[in-house]
């Protein structure tokens, strides 16, 4: 498999490493973009009220697709917004606010984690200086990534990652297909249980109805009610 | 290559696919009636696959390399298909017994039969990875499908978790060798790694790596998960897990390990002789204070793994040969067991403690004496098939020069022969307490094949012996 062609924003991501310096507008947008998508992402954890964190997560991925725009993936961008804006944002609001979680009390022991926390993030910085290390050492593989994201001059964005995931790549496609299916069928098999007496909704039953079945008439005497 | 020669390669595995879902489609819009049949069409396409595949034996490689036909896939794809196939067989009488019938169970086994076909033709890691994904999602459900068992549930979510992190484990590991070799391809990979400087940072990716297919074989320092998750999914479901997936988990590990990583062939080669030892001194000592049979299968299984990674820890022709005819004996003597298990019936109940098969002989003996056979050859007493697929994973071990290793192997199978003697002096010497139920005709047929594969192996070993021969021959 050709697995430069596979490199996709990477690729993108690395061509922009490889550039001297940001200038101009361009320069403005990328700080602009950067330091509110980090004090977004701060707030995300440290706002007191749930919803606000949500909110500030939505705050968080708009200036990421800012950021791809800058980049030139303006696919990945705008399925940044669909995707997680329109859909997993919502999903996220309508969790926090239909559990009723004591977010208060989960907090409370934040600090406490603290320590433990700093450690995690520590060893994964060293590990990501490391790996990061090796690409230096290796330059010839830079080199081989990032060449097949095509000029946007040649052909589209959205057109280059049709090619890798339709035609390159639609074995592995259609194996992750199958993978989901699975997971459909597990979660039925484990999950659903057909109740007895639970009344559901009959389309062809409620289309059958003639006026005789469905309507009754009550005789209604004066001044009584029914 | 177009796709319809790279379709044409794949066919076994579009009838899997196809199959299955034309199944599920029939299970659901079909009453609960036409459950046995749903199970019986899947063994029949099953069977379907596997004959396609010996009478169109196709060599090459498709969807740009990234799946590949060869000998050593058709023999180990073989074994799991009729692996899979066996397993639906005994399923039958229990279904009917347990009430167990569900029809996502054949749906479920086939997909999961599928996963291991990507596994075994895997030509990249992509491959790797999504063949083991389809595999272990199906057999995480398929652990939890007798939902209303708390036993049952346990067993679904305890795999599924360390299944999840060993998902993780293998792809930090592929994102590694990814990063330092820029290929996700097997071909690509070796040839990156030829000739260069071998980095830290590779061998980190191959031990995760490793690590993850090790979980999947259940070798030790991975193989906590076995025994719990053997004893508390229903019969069937355990037998399906000790013997199918083996085969494809460790025909993956001998093509990344042969394939992709035959030029570090020294790092691996460390790594796997310490888990071969590991897993079989495990083996031996873990399963001797066990009570309950299908826990002893767990660390039974356990420790053949670890013998057939002796012969991978040889890095030989002979070495992978003797892997290949290990995981034929270990398959046929793994089904039997189960088919006897699945037979130990009293009271309209299954009874799963080994203290219950007490005086069997008196009472069953045509039974305990197929039992018995099976034994010995677990245990490795020639001229049973255990003995004979020890020998060459030995004689392999010896030839690169692994003595130590050999040595250990050794005495592990001594320490192990306890346990199964065991059960053979429990059977014919202790007083009885009462016979089984007549067995299933199915299972009577399983339990005889394997009983008389065993006996006979020497008869038979030597066209075996050629097929594993050829397939071993792929690699080098």
């Amino acid at each position: 498999m050709q697995g430069q062609r596979g490199a996709g924003c990477f690729g993108i991501l690395l061509r922009k490493i490889g550039k001297p310096m940001l200038n101009g507008l361009e320069a403005a947008f990328f700080y602009l973009f950067a330091f509110i998508l980090i004090g977004a992402a701060f707030m995300v954890i440290s706002a007191r009220n749930p919803v606000h964190s949500v909110l500030y997560l939505i705050l968080t991925f708009f200036n990421a697709a800012g950021l791809f725009l800058l980049m030139g993936a303006e696919f990945l961008a705008m399925i940044l917004l669909v995707v997680y804006v329109g859909a997993v944002a919502v999903l996220f609001l309508f969790v926090v606010m239909m559990l009723d979680v004591d977010f208060a009390e989960l907090k409370s022991g934040a600090l406490q984690y603290a320590p433990v926390g700093a450690l995690v993030g520590l060893i994964l910085a060293a590990e990501l200086i490391v790996v990061l290390g090796g690409y230096a050492f290796a330059p010839q593989l830079a080199g081989g990534v990032a060449a097949p994201t095509p000029d946007i001059a040649v052909r589209h964005n959205t057109a280059a990652l049709g090619d890798i995931l339709y035609t390159d790549y639609i074995f592995f496609f259609q194996i992750a297909g199958l993978v989901l299916l699975v997971a459909m069928i597990g979660a039925i098999v484990l999950t659903l249980r057909h109740k007895e007496g639970v009344k559901r909704q009959s389309i062809p039953a409620q289309v059958a109805r003639t006026p005789a079945t469905a309507i009754e008439v009550k005789k209604v005497e004066t001044g009584k009610g029914i | 290559m177009d796709l319809s020669t790279s379709l044409s390669l794949a066919t076994p595995e579009l009838i899997i696919a196809v199959g299955a879902m034309v199944l599920l489609m029939l299970g659901v819009y079909s009453s609960e009636r036409m459950n046995t049949t749903i199970s019986v069409l899947a063994a029949v396409l099953l069977l379907v696959a596997a004959g396609w595949m010996l009478l169109n034996p196709q060599d090459g490689s498709a969807f740009n390399d990234a799946f590949v036909s060869d000998p050593f896939s058709r023999f180990m794809k073989l074994l799991a298909l009729v692996g899979s196939a066996i397993t639906l067989i005994m399923s039958l009488s229990f279904a009917r017994q347990e009430k167990f019938d569900k029809f996502e169970f054949p749906v479920l086994i086939l997909l999961s039969t599928l996963g291991m076909m990507l596994m075994i033709s895997a030509n990249d890691m992509l491959t790797l990875y999504l063949g083991v994904e389809l595999q272990s999602l199906a057999i995480y459900v398929l652990a939890a499908i007798n939902r209303d068992s708390l036993r049952s549930t346990e067993a679904g979510l305890k795999y599924f978790v360390l299944g999840a992190l060993s998902s993780g484990m293998l792809l930090y590991g592929i994102s590694l060798v990814y990063g330092y070799t820029g290929n996700t391809g097997f071909e690509a990979i070796a040839e990156a790694l030829t000739g260069a400087e071998r980095q830290l940072g590779l061998v980190f990716g191959l031990v995760f790596v490793l690590a993850g297919l090790a979980f999947k074989i259940s070798a030790v320092p991975f193989h906590m998960w076995t025994p719990d998750v053997y004893e508390g999914a229903p019969t069937p479901v355990t037998a399906f897990m000790a013997a199918a997936p083996k085969m494809a988990a460790m025909a993956l590990t001998v093509r990344a390990t042969m394939g992709a990583f035959e030029p570090i062939a020294a790092d691996w080669q460390q790594i796997v002789v310490f888990i071969a030892i590991a897993s079989m001194a495990l083996g031996s000592f873990a399963a001797i204070g066990q009570t309950n049979i299908k826990r002893l299968m767990a660390y039974s299984s356990i420790g053949h793994v670890g013998f057939a990674l002796v012969g991978l820890a040889a890095n030989s022709e002979a070495g992978v040969r003797g892997v290949a005819i290990y995981m034929l004996i270990y398959l046929a003597m793994t089904l039997g067991t189960f088919a006897f298990i699945l037979a130990m019936r009293r009271n309209d109940r299954n009874v799963e403690q080994i203290n219950e098969l007490a005086g069997l002989a008196a009472t069953n003996p045509a039974m305990a004496t197929v039992l018995t056979i099976l034994m010995f050859s677990l245990a490795g007493i020639p001229p049973l098939a255990g003995f004979w697929g020890k020998w060459y994973v030995f004689l392999a071990a010896i030839d690169a020069k692994l003595y130590a290793l050999a040595v250990i192997g050794v005495l592990t199978s001594v320490v192990g022969a306890y346990y199964y003697l065991r059960i053979i002096k429990i059977m014919w010497f202790d007083e009885p307490v009462g016979a089984f139920q007549p067995m299933a005709g199915e299972l009577r047929v399983v339990l005889g094949l394997s009983g008389a594969f065993v006996l006979f192996y020497v008869l038979i070993g030597g066209p075996i012996g050629a097929m594993a021969g050829a397939a071993a021959k792929t690699f080098f």
